[in-house]
């Protein structure tokens, strides 16, 4: 009997591994668990076989059933799944179309982006960001930055002036305070700021040190070509204390030159001469397209790097311990220039797109064309 | 400025070439802007030669056969065309094989059947000057075969230099050879100026004229000197080639020596001739209103009070500063010469110059301010170049119209050691500092009375005594001389207590670009000055703007008062490119001839500083949508943008900064009169949205479009967003309840709205419209909302029995405008 029982588990298991598809299965159940199988049979008939027996016998023939009807689930299962994977397998489509997107993607124009990355290394600096007006009196913009009545960037062909005329009746926001430069046809004291420098005396004005600032914004000279247009955008920089030096100048510039264009670049730092800063200097950071060799090798031969003109560096911006004659106007709000001491610097928002982004002219910022706003 | 370096070398030769000492020079603050090659590429092939014989061409009547010994151990034969060429002379022979300025290589030629080794140059082919009918001769004892680079510069570099603004010194070569011997350590030569020339004759300068200063503010100083049997003459060749390399053209030995001078001291000159200065009166004085004189480029200038002239018995013969006039020129004729070297107030000078529009090299150097004693210096210089070269007698005696400013008096200057290794962050020792002032041209006592160790009093010479003001104008010096680049280490600076970041402003526009750059929009970056007809855009010239008084074109002499006519363009641009849909906007001001706010922060305009600003400059956020903002794909293309469509974008700028955004119908001249409202955000008016105008639409070629343009600040003032606080909303679920209100068809939606909240009350907890109908089934003239109501109480689970009553006064409430239940 129990050799019956396994030649029936052993016949049944071969026919369900067999078995094509979920009507065989079913004829296979009937066959060996259904009420007229023969296991079926033997286990109902498991009372009337001695007492020794039963218990090898119903046990065994239980296992058995129990086994089959597993495997009966199991395959089952397998090929009802495989039936559905066949039947959805025809309705294929072409993933390599387009999707649909939810929204179109629009896009931060590139000096908003770069202005931005500035910006965020600054404050991770621990700079406050600030903003001042773009029509600005002559003594924020040239005066309190210590440059003299005739110095030639107050001239009408560098600077554009505002026509009092047309800023109404109240004479205390345009009054001739500053020491204007008297040009024909009269005495000017508003202007469109020629960089973003006059928040270095509102900033100071407004907090006492230690004092640590950006001011991005518009700024403003009369020059147009590819280099120069009469609009751009600066970011200013302001940092004063008590012992603040020339060399933690050229560590923050350092700091965020590396942010900026990569890690590997060095500084190069040239005096130079800004009314409102002394000692000045000119920053160049070394060419990031051929690392400062001034020379690309183009498949296997040497190139004069374009970027860089073939120095190795480019010039990014302007900077210098602010002059005491600075803090000369601000003294009353606690910068007494014996006491207090720092840098400032300036550097054009466009210049560093440009170098960043490979613009090659810069009007293309102001032209708004979609087809250049889409690849930033 | 340029500085041939052949000139500058023998001033001081730090024995570097022209792109080492470029670098030296750039990196201790005067910038070489360029490295000039002029004349021939290579110095090869060119030498001294005698001419022996200068026999007549046997076949051409206007050639001549020389024997010239160059040297080589046989004279060579050499064709020349020049009529001059004779016997004796000492000539520039330049031999087969050398590389012509031009670039064209010199070989043998057969001339007329007579083989020519080499050729004799005339002024023209050595590039200095224009007589080109005859062969330059040579004054030089040098011999035969020596190179003639020794007597000429053959092959001259030059550089140019960028002075800056503070270095008036550096405008003469004098001053860049002192500071090539500042930064280098080369020795510098004895100053030019160090010895004077001998007078003679028993006259005196002031027998031969008289000089009298009416303006002595505007004129510190004014010395002349008289020379006597001046014989005008081509410059000498060594003269002719310094200035060239200069880039100055030669004129006569007077006039070269005067630029000469002026090109190696930095003090302008002026010679008159003397017998065309009647009475040898010259009168200083301002001029009068409209008074006009013909410059010596010919050219009639109408002067005005504030410019100074130099005058004669009859009128003005010179603007002070700036140019001389033609009265008294020097002339091939002129035999007794007035030497002219002044001060000029510097500020004068240069507005002066900026008046008559007329600069030149001499108003470039006095308007960055000059001492009075460099008039002297120039005098000396020139008074021995004049007795040398033009045969000149020097008339004893200088006419010297001194005023003795105060503010010309020596300087002298203290310097603390410890203050120099404070600012820059780098020790620098006082033996160092020393030498560094010493080389400059300062004089440095340590200790002194005053001070002890490490305290040194500076002397400023003539030359530095306008920039040299402060002890930090000495630390500079220190610093760049030194070495900025080279020992300067790096270093962040100690923040203290001082936090960063973004203001909130900041942080919040920056999110409302990203909004509107994440919902499809471009943004744009257009210029803040537009043209006074806001490009024809109708309504936008109704607001008065801060007019420029000196654009660069009238189509961008008045300040924007609004985003749209920018933006407006810049669609217009993108159309024509054949873009057929742009959706841009921008961030930024728009400027207002009016009071700023004293209130609101930066984004409204009110900005850090005492002094209010000038005019008002609201932060302004504006967008225009044309064609569709939902894109396309090839299973259908979007919907052109309508007013809804912008309506979302201000909702979801709105929700973000969660502040309640409320429209009112409003027309502006530039939208669509039906399609139009005014935007605002907690109740203040902020800026309006709209369909625009088809008018505005044809205009720059598009079918549809909406715009929108908002002040910030409002936004800002009414945003809760960081303010929120935690809501339990599971605990307690919300009961839905959905309603369709019929009311007239000119009911705006809000007043619905508005009815419903304010009869729901506290547990009413939204509102949302899901649905609008209008047709049969409502009625003509009327219009179905449906809403949906979600009604939630914090501390129970509402029931029906709570709910009903709400509702029915949600009924009542519609019934008081005029609005029922749908039936
Ligand atoms: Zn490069």
């Amino acid at each position: 009997m129990l050799e019956r029982i396994e030649e029936l588990r052993n016949e049944a298991r071969t026919a369900i591994d067999a078995a094509p598809d979920a009507a065989a299965l079913e004829d296979i159940r009937v066959r060996y668990l259904g009420r007229k199988a023969e296991l079926t049979a033997i286990l109902r008939g498991i009372g009337e076989l001695p007492p020794e027996q039963r218990g090898p016998v119903g046990k065994t023939g239980n296992q058995a059933r129990v086994e089959l009807e597993g495997l009966l689930g199991a395959a089952k299962e397998k090929l009802e799944a495989a039936e559905l994977n066949a039947r959805i397998s025809g309705e294929s489509i072409d993933v390599t179309l387009p999707g649909t997107p939810p929204v179109r993607l629009g896009h931060l124009h590139p000096l908003t982006r770069t202005r931005r990355e500035i910006e965020d290394v600054f404050v991770g600096l621990g700079y406050k960001v600030m903003e001042g007006p773009e029509v600005e009196h002559d003594y924020y913009n040239f005066t309190a930055l210590n440059h003299p009545p005739g110095h030639p960037a107050r001239m009408l062909q560098d600077t554009f002036y505002v026509d009092p005329a047309s800023l109404g009746a109240d004479p205390e926001l345009y009054g001739t305070d500053g020491a204007a430069l008297e040009l024909p046809p009269g005495p000017r004291d508003v202007l469109l700021r020629t960089h973003t420098s006059p928040m270095q005396v509102r900033s100071m004005e407004d907090a006492t040190p230690p004092i640590f600032i950006i001011v991005p914004g518009r700024t403003y000279r009369r020059d147009s070509d590819a280099t120069h247009t009469p609009m751009f955008n600066q970011i200013e920089g302001l940092a004063v204390g008590e012992d603040i030096t020339l060399a933690d100048l050229k560590g923050t510039l350092l700091t965020f030159a590396r942010a900026i264009f990569g890690p590997d670049r060095e500084l190069r730092l040239r005096p130079h001469y800004f009314p409102f800063t002394e000692p000045s200097v000119e920053v160049d950071v070394s060419c990031f397209r051929c690392s400062g060799t001034g020379v690309m090798t183009v498949g296997g031969s040497e190139e004069r790097c374009n970027l860089c003109k073939g120095t190795g560096w480019l010039e990014i911006l302007g900077s210098g311990m602010v002059d005491p004659n600075v803090f000369g106007f601000v003294r009353e709000h606690g910068y007494d220039p014996e006491r207090v001491q720092g840098f400032a610097f300036g550097m054009g928002i466009e210049r560093i797109a440009m170098l960043k982004h490979g613009v090659p002219d810069l009007r293309m910022f102001f032209d708004d064309d979609v087809r250049m706003l889409e690849q930033f | 400025m340029r500085a041939p370096m052949a000139w500058l070398r023998s001033l001081c030769d730090p024995g570097l070439e022209a792109r080492e000492l470029s670098e030296r020079l750039s990196m201790t603050g005067t910038e070489v802007e360029r490295v000039l090659e002029i004349g021939a590429p290579s110095a090869d092939g060119f030498v001294v030669g005698s001419v022996l014989a200068a026999e007549q061409h046997p076949n051409a009547d206007r050639l001549r056969v020389c024997t010239v010994d160059t040297g080589d151990d046989e004279p060579r034969t050499i064709v020349c065309g020049a009529p001059n060429v004779a016997a004796g002379q000492t000539v520039a022979v330049v031999l087969p094989g050398a590389v012509m300025p031009g670039g064209t290589k010199l070989g043998k030629a057969k001339l007329r059947g007579i083989e020519s080794a080499g050729m004799i140059l005339s002024e023209t082919e050595m590039e200095l000057g224009e007589d080109s009918d005859g062969i330059a001769v040579l004054e030089t004892d040098a011999a035969p075969g020596a190179p003639l680079a020794e007597v000429l510069p053959v092959s001259e570099t030059v550089l140019e230099l960028e002075i800056t603004p503070n270095r008036a010194d550096c405008f003469g070569l004098f001053g860049i050879a002192r500071e090539v011997h500042a930064v280098t350590g080369a020795p510098l030569a004895e100053a030019p100026w160090a010895t004077d020339a001998e007078a003679s004759g028993e006259d005196d300068a002031s027998d031969h004229a008289s000089v009298a200063v009416q303006v002595p503010e505007l004129c510190p100083r004014f010395t002349a000197r008289v020379f006597a049997d001046v014989t005008i003459a081509p410059s000498p060749l060594w003269l002719k080639a310094r200035l060239i390399a200069a880039g100055q053209r030669p004129i006569n030995n007077v006039v070269d020596i005067t630029n000469y001078v002026m090109l190696l001291t930095g003090q302008p000159l002026h010679a008159f001739d003397l017998d065309e200065v009647p009475g040898g009166e010259i009168i200083v004085r301002a001029a009068t209103d409209g008074e006009k004189m013909t410059t010596l480029d010919d050219v009639e200038r109408t002067l005005d009070t504030d410019t100074v002239v130099v005058c004669d018995r009859n009128g003005p013969s010179g603007i002070a500063g700036i140019m001389g006039g033609q009265i008294s020129e020097v002339s091939d004729k002129t035999t007794r010469v007035l030497l002219e070297a002044a001060n000029w107030d510097g500020f004068n000078i240069l507005r002066s110059s900026g008046f008559l529009g007329l600069r030149s090299e001499a108003s470039t150097r006095f308007e960055k301010g000059i001492h009075p004693d460099l008039t002297m210096r120039a005098q000396a210089v020139a008074s021995k170049l004049l007795v040398d070269l033009c045969g000149a007698r020097l008339v004893p005696g200088t006419i010297d119209v001194d005023a003795r400013l105060p503010r010309f008096e020596p300087r002298e200057l203290t310097l603390r050691a410890d203050r120099v290794e404070a600012i820059l962050g780098m020790p620098v020792s006082v033996a160092e500092m020393t030498e560094y002032l010493e080389r400059l041209g300062f004089g440095v006592e340590n200790g002194g009375e005053s001070g002890g160790e490490g305290v040194m009093r500076v002397a400023v010479p003539a030359d530095r005594h306008l920039d040299t003001t402060r002890e930090i104008d000495l630390i500079e010096e220190i610093a760049r001389v030194h070495g900025i680049d080279e020992h300067l280490p790096a270093t962040l600076p100690d923040r203290g207590e001082s936090v960063g970041g973004l203001q909130r402003h900041q942080a919040l526009i920056r999110r409302l670009e990203d909004l509107l750059r994440d919902s499809g929009l471009d943004e744009a970056v257009t210029f803040s000055f537009v043209a006074p007809d806001r490009e024809g855009v109708p309504g936008l010239d109704e607001v008065a703007p801060v007019v420029v008084h000196n654009p660069l074109s009238e189509d961008q002499s008045a300040m924007r008062t609004d985003l749209l006519g920018g933006l407006l363009a810049a669609v217009g641009r993108n159309l024509a490119r054949g873009a057929e849909s742009v959706a841009l906007f921008e961030s930024g001001r728009a400027y207002l001839p009016e009071r700023p706010p004293s209130a609101g922060g930066p984004a409204a305009g009110d900005f850090a500083g005492v002094r209010t600003a000038p005019i008002a400059e609201p932060h302004r956020l504006a967008a225009v949508v044309v064609g569709p903002l939902a894109p396309g794909s090839w299973r259908g293309q979007g919907r052109d943008a309508d007013f809804y469509d912008a309506k979302g974008l201000l909702e979801l700028l709105a929700e973000a900064m969660g502040a309640p955004l409320t429209l009112e119908p409003a027309a502006r001249p530039f939208l669509h009169p039906a399609r139009a409202a005014e935007v605002s955000f907690g109740g203040a008016p902020a800026g309006w949205i709209g369909e625009l105008h088809p008018s505005v639409l044809a205009a720059i070629g598009a079918r549809a479009g909406v715009a929108f343009e908002i002040d910030v600040a409002p936004l800002l003032e009414a945003a809760s967003v960081g303010a929120e606080s935690f809501e339990d909303v599971t605990t307690f679920p919300a009961v839905g309840e959905d309603l369709a209100v019929v009311a007239d068809a000119d009911v705006p939606s809000d007043r619905i709205v508005a009815t419903v909240a304010e009869a729901g009350g506290e547990l009413l907890r939204s509102i949302r419209v899901f649905d609008v109908y209008e047709g049969e089934q409502v009625g003509a003239g009327k219009r179905s909302l449906a809403l949906h109501l979600l009604f939630r109480a914090s501390d129970r689970t509402l029931t029906d029995s709570e709910v009903a009553p709400l509702r029915e006064r949600i009924v009542d409430a519609l019934g008081g405008i005029g609005a029922s239940l749908r039936g």
